[in-house]
């Protein structure tokens, strides 16, 4: 193990689990479990899983909202309390910072959470951006896990029972077993489940409380990618990244219609005008069979042209083959599109197809 | 019949001049789950240190190296359908290839069974 990785609250409980302790984005985190990524795949989505999904970013922030919705793409004041956008940090350009949710849990201003990798640049860049205008505190001493799959619910019915009175995206302030929790009915597998801010003092014990529930098995990152990547949920720094603007991504429902019509967020000329050419490369969903194409396979046509290029792939426990996402040339983005993918120099047959791969079960009430 | 072990965790069997070959537990349990086993064609010549198959687990493709010169006499088409075959039985019924093996002393160089107990310990 190299240098100095950063632990989580739950990181002592990992190691006692039997996790297989991988470094990521500075932390020391759990690939898998004894279980291993099929198994833990699979119990998500039949029974329910728990991830410690702590080494994100998680911040408040207070004061002149109009500051801080200058950076994103959500209509901060459309978001009422108790409910959750998912949103996304542009440069000037239009390409993508970061991908995020920002909520109102609480009367406590906006709640954020940020991806791992990229938590210290974003944060110093709403710090700079919103500086006398408006407060940014990096929340330091919070878990953050989450309990997904179809029996998630089941299981916070035993010990948060108001929490399952949200519908997917709303979130609210709670109390788990005695510990204060901040909660959304939300996730990043595609199925049903709650994100569990708690204190890191109250965080073992919530873990332990949660993982002992006979539904519940602990779920590394290995897993959160597979789930995610057969939900077609994108990850930041592969599937999109600054050089990729919202529209080329398939993201352009998380540009709020507000903020779209006032143009008033960066990079607005740049994407107005790629909406309007249809000319960009696009995100897309490919299926195909035998090896699985994984990232920086190039896509090709029929006619052997190069067209595009894989951002995301892998195996699908669930659709019980390859998955891949990447993107293509306009012309090749309909769903049923032939193309080839080149894996070990050889060109497979695969197919352009809608995400996701798996059908999403977010509660809507 | 002999068994050897090589330093990239494949096992190599020989029976008079065939060998059948595969990947051992401890790798197929560092791999993970494998979901997809590339094997080569047969007629293929192998040179010792040839990369020769795939093996796919969800997350990661590793390279399975040839231990010794020879000739792809039969690959096992079981995988296809059942790629897991290598996690639950990778001595047995999880075999990749068997070779004709041209110069059978090579396997004097590999590693016995004591030998990799200890290179795995």
């Amino acid at each position: 193990m190299t240098g100095t990785l950063f632990k989580t609250p739950l990181h002592a409980l990992h190691v006692e689990l039997g996790g297989k302790m991988v470094p990521f984005a500075g932390y020391d985190m759990p690939v898998q479990y004894p279980l291993g990524i099929m198994g833990e795949h699979k119990h998500t989505r039949e029974k329910a899983g728990l991830f410690d999904v702590s080494h994100m970013g998680q911040a408040r922030y207070r004061g002149d909202e109009a500051a801080l919705e200058a950076l994103i793409t959500a209509d901060l004041s459309a978001i009422s309390a108790g409910e959750q956008k998912y949103t996304l940090l542009l440069n000037e350009t239009g390409g993508i910072r970061d991908d995020l949710m920002v909520s109102r849990p609480d009367g406590e201003g906006i709640f954020l959470v940020v991806n791992a990798a990229t938590k210290d640049h974003d944060f110093a860049l709403i710090e700079n951006a919103t500086a006398g205008k408006g407060e940014l505190t990096r929340i330091e001493d919070r878990a953050l896990m989450a309990l997904q799959g179809p029996a998630a619910k089941d299981v916070m019915e035993r010990f948060c029972p108001e929490a399952c009175k949200m519908v997917f995206m709303q979130c609210g302030a709670f109390t788990l077993d005695g510990a204060e929790v901040l909660v959304s009915r939300s996730g990043y597998t595609g199925e049903d489940g709650f994100e569990i801010s708690v204190h890191e003092d109250d965080a073992e014990r919530i873990a332990r409380l949660l993982i002992d529930q006979p539904e519940v098995e602990p779920i590394g990152l290995g897993a959160r990618d597979s789930l995610r990547l057969e939900a077609g949920l994108c990850l930041y720094g592969h599937d999109m990244d600054d050089t990729r603007t919202p529209v080329e991504a398939s993201l352009i429902w998380a540009l709020s219609k507000t903020r779209r019509e006032r143009g008033d967020f960066p990079g607005a000329d740049v994407i107005a005008a790629q909406i309007e050419a249809k000319t960009c490369q696009k995100r897309v969903g490919l299926t195909l069979s035998g090896a699985p194409a994984r990232e920086g396979a190039e896509i090709a046509s029929k006619d052997g042209d190069v067209i595009g290029i894989v951002t995301s792939g892998g195996f699908g426990p669930t659709v019980n083959g390859p998955v891949a996402m990447g993107y293509v040339d306009r012309e090749y983005m309909q769903p049923g599109t032939e193309v080839d993918i080149l894996v070990r120099g050889k060109a497979r047959p695969a197919k352009i197809v809608k995400m996701p791969f798996v059908t999403a079960n977010f509660y809507r009430g | 019949m002999t068994t050897r072990y090589t330093e990239d965790h494949e096992w190599i069997s020989l029976d008079g001049d065939t060998a059948t070959i595969g990947i051992t537990a401890y790798a197929a349990g560092q791999l993970g789950d494998v979901v997809f086993v590339e094997l080569p064609d047969v007629g293929k010549s192998l040179k010792k240190g040839d990369e020769f198959a795939v093996v796919e687990s969800v997350k990661a493709a590793s390279e399975v190296y040839a231990p010794v010169d020879g000739e792809v006499v039969a690959i096992n088409d079981a995988l296809e359908g059942e790629p897991a075959k290598v996690n639950e039985d990778p001595s047995g019924e999880g075999w990749f290839v068997k070779l004709k093996v041209s110069d059978t002393s090579q396997l004097d160089g590999l590693m016995d069974e004591a030998a990799y107990k200890d290179h795995t310990a």
